[in-house]
């Protein structure tokens, strides 16, 4: 289902091999990142975020509802992704497919286990009623690494959440907690070479992903090796130190938001 | 989460094992009749089965690839396998675990062997305690080489916690549930030596330094368990050559 041609990809490789990437980045170099918060009045929080041509929006809506039985005064996070195919010519309609559900999942795991989300403060009444956040990720146009996109939008998305309290009269409307930035960073490898951000034209010469997720004191939160390749120890350690530096310059556009 | 349970007293573990010690294992190859191979393994109180189906004609035929063979893992745990009952069939965990399991033994099955061929793998979890998906891929791995299917080497898997401020080997429920981080790696192993990482996950809260003491663990627990891997295919050749 490749629509990229053989020889547009011996291009793209042969661009790599020289040391460059055929939209002229270098390869530690992210595209130029958009963040536009509010953008949905419906959602209690929403952001736009466009990275280069990939575009995604992520919409937070939130529900009173039962905790867990193990976290009995905490709130519950819940997050989904839609790869619609309106956003690729390769994605199809119908229940989410392993790639969304790992989109989801990644995302989900660097807000969980940042703790960027004060879950505590979320409890209305313990045992009974806490409030449920629902982070949807909705793809508008795949140019690759919308799991990036995805992760910068979920949490622009939830520092433009205010807790609807008044609508289910639980009190008065709040800002959501937000107490940690965690910044997703994808890289490809391809013989040896680490590219951060790949676009959808170079994901079609390497199916080698890692994905790290780190957060302000750059601890990392998440890993998520993804795609059928073999990666060398001394790479892993090479790209999270690349990781914790870009989700430094990732975070910095995160506190204007 | 839960902060008043301690999980690590006088230097020991909530099972008395030190911080780099293994659950115990049990390995047993080709256990099951039908299928071309399979494994049965226990991790500590894990109980495995896993069965490879293949090299075989790929259904539905459109998913066959015209150069190489497909390969399709599912991980699926028994409804009984857990303290409370869970609803059989695939949730999004174990859509997940499967994903990243499958891409693990991808990259080292000789799939280019086998045009417009599928290779099965099903793993159930029959019981889980922590570290299902690291068993199901030894189980696995076992299974192929039980199968005959070619293979670059061997996929051994383990995974490493933090727990109460220490990196553990092979996390048990408890370590897993309350810990501050869960680590499962898989490594690629030829010729009896680790040559690179297979499968990585991560989640919790760790250092760059306690995530390089983290691998160092695991790839020391995953030697051992190579060991026993060997021991379960030798095993059950080798009674067969006596005969």
């Amino acid at each position: 289902m490749n629509i990229i041609t053989d020889v547009r990809k011996d291009y793209i490789l042969s661009k790599i091999r020289d040391g460059e990437r055929v939209d002229g980045r270098a390869f530690d170099e992210f595209r130029k990142i958009e963040i536009e918060t509010g953008v949905i009045e419906k959602a209690e929080g929403s952001a736009l975020v466009k990275l280069g041509n990939t575009q995604v929006i992520v919409g937070v809506k939130m529900q009173v509802g039962e905790p867990f039985p193990d976290s009995p005064d905490k709130g519950i996070i819940i997050t989904n992704a839609e790869l619609v195919p309106l956003a690729s010519p390769i994605f199809e309609p119908g229940p989410p497919d392993e790639n969304s559900i790992e989109l989801a999942r990644v995302v989900d795991r660097g807000i969980r286990e940042s703790e960027a989300i004060d879950l505590s403060k979320l409890c209305i009444e313990e045992g009974k009623k806490v409030w449920i956040i629902f982070i949807d990720i909705h793809a508008l146009d795949d140019d690759g690494n919308l799991l990036d996109a995805s992760a910068i939008a979920a949490i622009s998305a939830l520092l433009n959440t205010r807790v609807p309290a008044e609508r289910f009269g639980v009190g008065e409307d709040f800002p959501l907690p937000v107490r940690n930035l965690p910044v997703a960073v994808t890289s490809m490898i391809i013989e040896d070479k680490i590219l951060v951000d790949p676009s959808k034209d170079e994901k079609s010469v390497s199916n080698s992903f890692i994905t790290i997720t780190t957060d302000v004191d750059d601890n990392i939160v998440s890993i998520q090796k993804s795609g059928s390749y073999l990666l060398k120890e001394e790479k892993f350690y090479e790209v999270l130190d690349i990781s914790i530096e870009k989700a430094r310059e990732i975070r910095e556009l995160l506190k204007e938001v | 989460m839960s902060e008043d349970i301690k999980l690590i007293v006088n230097g020991k573990r909530i099972d008395g094992r030190a911080f780099d010690e293994l659950r115990n294992i049990r390995i047993e190859a080709g256990v099951l009749k039908n299928a071309d191979g399979s494994c049965y393994l226990e991790m500590g109180r894990n109980k495995i089965m896993a069965a490879v189906y293949g090299p075989r004609k790929v259904q539905p035929r459109h998913l066959a690839d015209p150069v190489k063979a497909i390969v399709r893992y599912r991980y699926n745990m028994a409804p009984f396998s857990v303290e409370e009952r869970k609803r059989p069939g695939p949730d999004r965990r174990s859509v997940e675990i499967s994903k990243v399991s499958r891409e693990a033994l991808e990259s080292i099955i000789m799939t280019e062997l086998f045009p417009r061929s599928s290779i099965d793998i099903f793993v159930e979890v029959l019981q889980a305690d922590a570290g299902s998906r690291t068993a199901c891929l030894n189980a696995a791995s076992v299974a192929l080489v039980d199968a005959g299917i070619p293979m670059r080497g061997i996929i051994t898997s383990v995974a490493v916690a933090k727990v109460d401020g220490h990196i553990v080997l092979d996390p048990v429920k408890e370590e897993d549930n309350f810990g501050e981080a869960d680590i499962p790696f898989a490594f690629f192993i030829r010729n009896g030596k680790i040559e690179s990482i297979a499968l990585l996950q991560m989640d919790g809260k760790l250092t760059k330094n306690e995530l390089i003491e983290a691998v160092k663990l695991a790839k020391k627990g995953v030697m051992e368990i190579y060991k026993l891997q060997r021991e379960a295919i030798m095993k059950k050749y080798i009674v067969e050559d006596v005969e």
